[in-house]
């Protein structure tokens, strides 16, 4: 057997009192594909800063291709052949893709002949690997996708044999996706070593073919992809049986609760983002949009939630609000029956620097019963802050620590406990399990699904395909601005979705067989 | 107006914009790598005096400059710990160096010459004379000729009296800012330094995993910065004026930072800028020729108020979007 391409020896690093990487041993063979997999903050992004000289690990050792190596830094790392594709690009952005592929890897004090080397290098990266893109485009003209290939592009410019690659899927649409692992397979193929940090069981099971998991800063196992499943590799992520489809009846839709009709919505920037939509939801349903993010879905959940002006009608159980100027802004929304968890729960649904107890009444500052006298009733609110956190599982459950140090799903177990306890009409729910771990998937699921089966409704949005398909009821797709279809969620597949998605609305070819064309139609029941 | 008044008016202009284009280019470096600077002011003012004083102890011009170099590169210094080093706030680390300058001068000068805050005035080499080029007809000529300069040029031609009177008879600081605006040009976009100063100021992330350090080129960039406004601050009171007096910077720095602004973070705009902004100061200091031009009394603060109006038209984008670096006024944290 060949030498390992990378073997870390019990790694460990702390941060203050929090142990985030404990005794961490793994072994990656060269020209595999081999996935990490653990909730968020079990450690995988500390381990592979370790590993890109970001960090410092306290203790254990790094061996490369069988050599103990050092990696104080990141120059180190590369010199060792390592490349890494942050989840977050790390590109200029005004800069053209020539010019952010060579920074830091320039051949002299000139510019101009590590530009033309640059150049050469890359047309002969672009037809080894199938890795077009045009050199002279500026960073912020190309698409996510092709960003995330200059970022490939940068690695292999650097000689990189091993690449990593964080949550590489995050930001792409399916299609992008299938593209970037073709890719994968390809370096692969040329005895590339390619290390897939990742928090989507699928991806794993498809184009793995080692997966290690990690908890708690610890790496519970290391697998064959080929003799595990999904479920295990879950219960080995949590450390208990999870429930990976969500437990839900068929909908009973009632009445008409909210009604759009040829909403328009413009930027700041003065480009028209939602472009003339329709879109009702009715009591006890559950309506996702699925959408590539940036294509008007952010925009929409806006104007409902009355942080963004609109055209158009809107009405909500039969009285039209107004979409602009006064009237139009959360409070009045609130007082109409819309709660909002907003897409950026960090930005728009909490105050991170404030506590825990605090956040559970923004928005709400005005109802009576938190009020004595002119002042607000800090005590009675603390008291109910605390039943709240126990009713929704936060953990720490103390209402004292600021909303920044509670974990992603905590954060947003916080902004569902105030907004779904004041029992609205209307749930406008954006992203709700970004940056949350599975065992909270579960509970928020479940949440949004009881409060769907009290008859209430509920507008979902998410750009994980996954989550539209298991929490709707029917999925509505965007692309640029406008509805390209809806769907049954129960009749459709993550093909189909897909083509929806990059605005083809033929579907016919990948469609559910069940029925044939018919059942891509859409499939709205009568309103009851 | 005749082409001589013109051209008077012009000389003036590119007197007093070279201070401006010295510190607006120190203010290009630092905000290209990030590090916004309101503290120009203050590091020009420093260097005003320190180079009045040195220069009036040495007799050398040049052994102040450098002393004005030192003392606003002790205050970049300052400011890179502040906003590099430590991740302090940038803006209010500038603000404090332009009081600690204001208030520093004029105390260090009261105690060291006793004339009420002002350095004793300069003479022969103690200044930086104006140059004559080849050619031009200035002093001597006049001497040997027996005629007063002003009337040798009066009755030159035309293209004579531009290069005399425009092109020639600057001191060398002048020039040397003037070849700061190709050299900047050639280092920001045609070298490995300026390729790394560009990226920094827009994402240092991206600088930092290529492997970089962010600090050391932000340090560079501060420095540079000091240097430059150290020579904008030595031409203020030993070739523009003969001696140091209180808060002779007069709002330089800011008007420096507008003609940033105002040339979007470029230096041959920033050259434009200056000018124009030079040209604006001359006027302010003859309102006759405007009212013998046009035929309106022009109120002289209005024209001293000009660049930043114009500076505010520019923010507002009426004349295409003036966009900082991305990652200015921000320090670099290495994220979890």
């Amino acid at each position: 057997m060949t030498a390992p391409a990378i073997e870390l020896k019990g790694i460990s690093k702390a941060f203050g009192p929090v142990q985030a990487n404990k005794d961490i041993s793994i072994s990656v063979q060269p020209g595999t594909i081999h996935g990490i997999i653990g909730e968020n903050g079990a450690g995988k992004s500390t381990l592979m800063s370790i590993l890109y000289g970001f960090y410092k690990a306290d203790a254990g050792e790094i061996f490369i291709k069988g050599q103990k190596t050092l990696i104080p830094d990141s120059q180190a790392a590369i010199r060792a052949g390592i490349g890494m594709v942050f989840q977050h690009f790390k590109l200029v952005e005004n800069f053209t893709v020539l010019e952010n592929i060579i920074l830091g890897a320039e051949d002299g004090a000139m510019l101009n002949s590590s530009l033309g080397n640059a150049r050469k290098e890359l047309k002969h990266l672009a037809e080894e690997y199938g890795l077009n893109v045009d050199p002279d485009e500026v960073i912020e003209n190309l698409s996510v996708g092709h960003q995330q290939r200059v970022e490939i592009l940068k690695a292999l410019y650097r000689k990189a044999e091993i690449l990593i690659l964080d949550e590489p899927t995050g930001v792409l649409t399916p299609a992008e996706a299938d593209q970037l692992f073709r890719i994968l397979d390809r370096l692969r193929e040329e005895g590339k070593t390619i290390i897939l940090i990742t928090h989507k069981l699928r991806e794993i099971m498809e184009y793995t073919d080692t997966v290690s998991v990690m908890r708690r800063g610890e790496m519970t196992a290391t697998v064959k992809t080929a003799e595990t499943s999904p479920e295990h590799l879950a219960e080995l992520m949590v450390g208990r049986k999870v429930l990976l489809r969500v437990d839900k009846k068929p909908a009973e839709p009632g009445a008409t609760v909210l009604d759009i009709k040829g909403l328009r919505v413009v930027d700041e920037a003065g480009v028209e983002r939602v472009k003339g939509i329709d879109l009702t939801v009715r009591a006890g349903e559950i309506v996702g949009i699925a959408g590539v993010a940036g294509n008007g879905q952010s925009e929409l959940l806006e104007v409902l939630g009355g942080f963004a002006d609109g055209t158009g009608t809107i009405t909500m159980n039969g009285a039209e609000i107004p979409l602009s100027g006064h009237g139009a802004d959360g409070q009045a929304r609130r007082a109409a029956g819309i709660s909002h968890v907003p897409e950026d729960r960090q930005r728009e649904g909490l105050i991170m620097e404030f506590a825990a107890w605090e956040n559970t009444v923004f928005g709400y500052h005005h109802s009576p019963e938190i009020q004595n006298g002119l002042l607000m009733d800090n005590k009675g609110i603390y008291t109910e802050a605390e039943a709240k956190m126990q009713r929704f599982d936060v953990r720490p459950p103390d209402p004292k620590l600021a909303a920044k140090n509670f974990s992603g799903g905590n954060q947003q177990k916080i902004v569902l406990a105030r907004e779904i306890e004041r029992n609205p009409d209307l749930l406008l729910i954006g992203q709700p399990t970004r940056g949350v771990d599975i065992g909270a998937i579960e509970f928020i699921h479940q949440q949004v699904v009881n409060l769907r089966d009290q008859g209430k409704a509920i507008l979902l949005v998410s750009v994980e395909l996954e989550e539209i398909l298991s929490l709707a009821d029917r999925v509505v797709v965007m692309f640029d601005g406008h509805i390209t279809g809806e769907r049954d969620a129960a009749q459709t597949n993550e093909k189909e979705l897909g083509l929806l998605m990059a605005g083809i609305t033929d579907t016919s070819a990948v469609a559910n067989g069940n029925g044939g064309n018919d059942t891509t139609q859409q499939e709205v029941p009568a309103d009851g | 107006m005749d082409f001589l008044t013109l051209l008077q008016v012009l000389d003036t202009s590119v007197r007093l914009a070279t201070p401006l284009l010295l510190a607006c280019l120190a203010g290009l470096y630092s905000e290209r790598s990030g590090v916004v600077d309101i503290g120009l002011e203050g590091k020009m003012l420093a260097a005003a005096f320190f180079s009045a004083a040195v220069a009036f102890y040495s007799g050398s011009a040049w052994v102040g400059l450098l002393a004005g170099v030192g003392a606003s590169v002790a205050l970049a210094v300052i400011h890179g710990l502040a906003s590099v080093t430590f991740r302090g706030n940038q803006l209010i680390s500038g603000v404090a160096i332009n009081f600690l300058a204001a208030g520093m001068t004029v105390l260090v000068a009261q105690s060291w010459f006793r004339q009420g805050g002002r350095t004793p005035p300069l003479e022969g080499d103690a200044r930086f004379n104006p140059i004559e080029l080849p050619f031009a007809i200035g002093p001597k000529d006049a001497e040997a000729a027996g005629k007063p300069l002003s009337q040798m040029i009066s009755e030159a031609g035309p293209l004579q009296q531009f290069y005399s009177e425009l092109i020639s008879g600057h001191s060398s600081l002048v020039y040397l800012a003037l070849l700061t605006v190709p050299l900047t040009w050639w280092l920001l976009f045609r070298t490995r330094f300026g390729l790394r100063l560009r990226a920094v100021g827009e994402n240092p992330a991206a600088v930092d995993t290529a492997g970089v350090s962010v600090v050391w080129l932000r340090y560079a960039a501060v420095l540079i910065c000091g240097v430059l406004c150290g020579v904008a601050g030595a031409y203020l009171s030993s070739a523009l004026q003969a001696g140091f007096v209180k808060d002779m910077t007069a709002g330089r720095g800011f008007i420096a930072l507008a003609a940033l602004i105002f040339a979007k973070w470029r230096p041959v705009y920033a050259l434009w800028a200056c000018l124009l902004f030079g040209l604006f100061q001359a006027l302010e200091l003859r309102p006759d020729i405007i009212e013998n031009v046009s035929g309106i009394k022009v109120q002289v603060q209005l024209l001293g108020a000009l660049p930043y109006i114009l500076t505010v038209v520019i923010l507002a984008g009426f004349v295409g979007k003036a966009i900082p670096p991305k990652a200015s006024a921000e320090p670099y944290i290495k994220e979890r």
